[in-house]
């Protein structure tokens, strides 16, 4: 717990002291050379820039403890507005792709594991290579060219038709229009994401089977079915929960890849257009909450650690 | 010392101490491992596709058609652009009228340098850092894995998105960006190695004869862990490449450098991958096979640094 509140803290510091380092100030991209030195004076005043670095750093803490990231140079509103309404595009995206991937990698895993050594196995783990290795974005752009550009089946991007409305935030979730636009993301993110957890599904059944109790299941004449799913599949299962926080890691560079492919409205697009438009305050906004995101998944994953396995207990560090 | 000298040069084979003799067994045990590795055709197959790429990149410059931004006319004098492959452009033009292999040809140079940089990077940052902390254990130790776990908390490819904001678009900056956050996991096995090399007999006669900190790292644990570290080296070649890639495609690239992510990023931003698919296949499918071969690579060496996995 400390450890994941110190981990928020020094991500925000070095933020703050990357943004320092923009060529110019971070005030660069809205103060043009035109403007008057007492209007430069202003904004900088107003900004608190004339402000020893130190002062402006415990202010400028002192203002995200309270969520407050500034404002948005481009949009002109509060950057928290903004990435609160990003967010919740980001995480229906991303863990929609999670659920779906999470039990397709476990199933397949552990038949990949069952059949080990075998032609269709090997086949197997080479189709898992192969789609491991294609970059996610990469992926997005087929997948576009195939179903909206040839077979005009979905949309091209974005998450809601113009003629689309809604009446409220939940039945927004559950639109058909809002499905509509979430399959391709989604399909997408689960060729990125399935591989882990079914390549570790696997390993950890190898291990498994090679146990004293899988040998006495077979012995007692069970249906191999029985053997894989309740004696072998339930002890595999374990470390694959317990890896989602090194998924959720990667989840998120590959989250702001399909954003961008697909125009969808979460956090990573939000954060790429705002660092090609120079608007700091939304870029920083962002990509905190991205970390805490990781962060607070590391923190959840812990704790899952911990419950699920009694042989782990939180002590020490 | 000049002693010691003159007797390894009369017995070069049976040197039974100091640098000289951690040459030899560095080379025998990379001959050793050579034989196991090549049994794997897999390994072997990734190995060729680096190889391929490496010599593709190389021999590039010299053997691409055009420039990779020259403009090609038609005979009327227009623009040739999103030509279908032909005989004259095997993989047809761009929406700027630029001819796609050579542009394919010349994105190898960035994809390899950046792979294999980065790569490197991994291992060495990632083997100090491992191998120190594992060592000294105590404070040290501490202060290394927290340091690890904080830096777990920065996604990669926004972190990078910031770097480059902040620094500049080069190629350089990605090559920082994969410095410093890709080698944490290494670090990570590296120290679990290590904690338990330490803790053989010959370490412990190395400390009572007076060995130094640096000599006893060096000379009686790095060579335990270094199969660990090239393993974690071959992976994070595919990782930097695609992290490249990826980080070109979102447009934070060095657009003057021809590379396989600014292909896509001007195939996606002038919507033309829809129709142009000689332009979006060849770059991406690329990338898939490095990445591919690296990983085979990687995992033919775990079979030489696992002896469990080739009774299986």
């Amino acid at each position: 717990m400390v450890l994941m509140v110190l981990s928020i803290l020094t991500v925000v510091t070095i933020l703050f002291f990357l943004f320092r380092l923009v060529p110019g100030g971070p005030m660069a991209a809205i103060m043009s050379p035109r403007m008057s030195p007492e209007a430069q004076q202003r904004v900088i005043e107003e900004f608190g820039l004339n402000e020893p670095l130190w002062k402006q750093y415990l202010l400028y803490m002192q203002n995200v403890l309270q969520l407050d990231f500034g404002q948005s140079f481009y949009y002109g509103d509060s950057v928290t507005g903004i990435i609160a309404d990003r967010f919740i595009s980001t995480m229906s995206l991303m863990l929609t792709a999670f659920l779906i991937s999470y039990t397709i990698g476990v199933y397949l895993g552990a038949q990949l594991g069952w059949l080990r050594g075998t032609t269709r196995e090997r086949a197997g783990m080479l189709a898992v290579l192969l789609i491991r290795s294609t970059p996610v974005f990469w992926t997005g752009m087929i997948v576009l060219y195939l179903f909206a550009f040839q077979l005009n089946l979905f949309p091209l991007g974005g998450m809601r038709s113009v003629t689309a409305n809604y009446s409220g935030q939940f039945d927004k979730l559950l639109h058909p229009d809002f499905l509509y636009h979430l399959a391709l993301p989604v399909f997408t993110l689960c060729t990125y994401y399935t591989g882990l957890p079914l390549l570790l599904m696997r390993n950890n059944l190898l291990e498994i089977l090679s146990e004293d109790y899988i040998d006495t299941a077979r012995a007692k004449g069970l249906s191999d079915r029985r053997i894989l799913f309740h004696h072998a599949a339930r002890n595999a299962i374990l470390p694959v929960v317990t890896a989602f926080a090194i998924a959720i890691g990667f989840a998120v560079g590959g989250q702001v890849l399909i954003e961008t492919v697909f125009s969808w409205p979460g956090l990573g697009r939000e954060m790429v257009k705002a660092s090609l438009r120079s608007d700091y305050p939304v870029a920083q906004g962002a990509f905190t909450l991205l970390s805490v995101i990781v962060i607070t998944m590391n923190f959840v994953a812990d704790l899952a650690y911990t419950y699920l396995d009694p042989r782990v207990r939180l002590g020490g560090t | 010392m000049s002693e010691e000298t003159a007797r390894q040069v009369a017995q070069p084979r049976e040197t039974k101490q100091g640098w000289r003799r951690f040459f030899q067994n560095l080379r025998r045990s990379a001959r050793e491992q050579a034989r196991i590795f090549v049994k794997s055709k897999m390994a072997v197959a990734g190995l060729a596709i680096i190889v391929f790429y490496i010599v593709v990149a190389l021999v590039a410059p010299y053997v691409a058609p055009y420039a990779p931004y020259e403009r090609i006319y038609a005979a009327d004098g227009t623009w040739a652009k999103l030509q279908p492959p032909t005989a004259a452009h095997p993989l047809g033009t761009t929406e700027a009228a630029h001819d796609v292999l050579s542009q394919l040809l010349l994105g190898a140079r960035i994809a390899m340098f950046v792979g294999l940089l980065g790569a490197f990077m991994v291992a060495v940052i990632g083997t100090t850092m491992g191998v120190i902390a594992g060592y000294y254990g105590g404070w040290v130790d501490e202060l290394v894995m927290r340091l690890v776990d904080i830096l777990y908390g920065l996604p990669f490819i926004p972190f990078v998105i910031v770097l480059v904001t902040v620094l500049g678009a080069s190629v350089w900056n990605i090559i920082l960006g994969i410095a410093l956050l890709y080698w944490l996991s290494t670090a990570r096995v590296i120290r679990s190695e290590v904690l338990t090399v330490r803790e053989r007999p010959y370490v412990e006669a190395a400390e009572a004869a007076g060995a130094s900190d640096f000599r006893i790292m060096a000379v009686h644990i790095l060579p335990n862990v270094i199969p660990l570290a090239a393993l974690y080296a071959a992976i994070a070649v595919g990782y930097s490449i695609v992290a490249q890639a990826s980080i070109a495609f979102l447009g934070f690239g060095d657009p003057t450098i021809p590379s396989w992510g600014v292909m896509l990023q001007r195939a996606f931003v002038t919507q033309a991958f829809g129709t142009a698919w000689w332009w979006v296949f060849p770059p991406g499918l690329s990338i898939t096979l490095v990445v591919t071969g690296a990983y085979l690579v990687g995992r033919g060496y775990e079979e030489v640094v696992n002896p469990q996995l080739q009774e299986k």
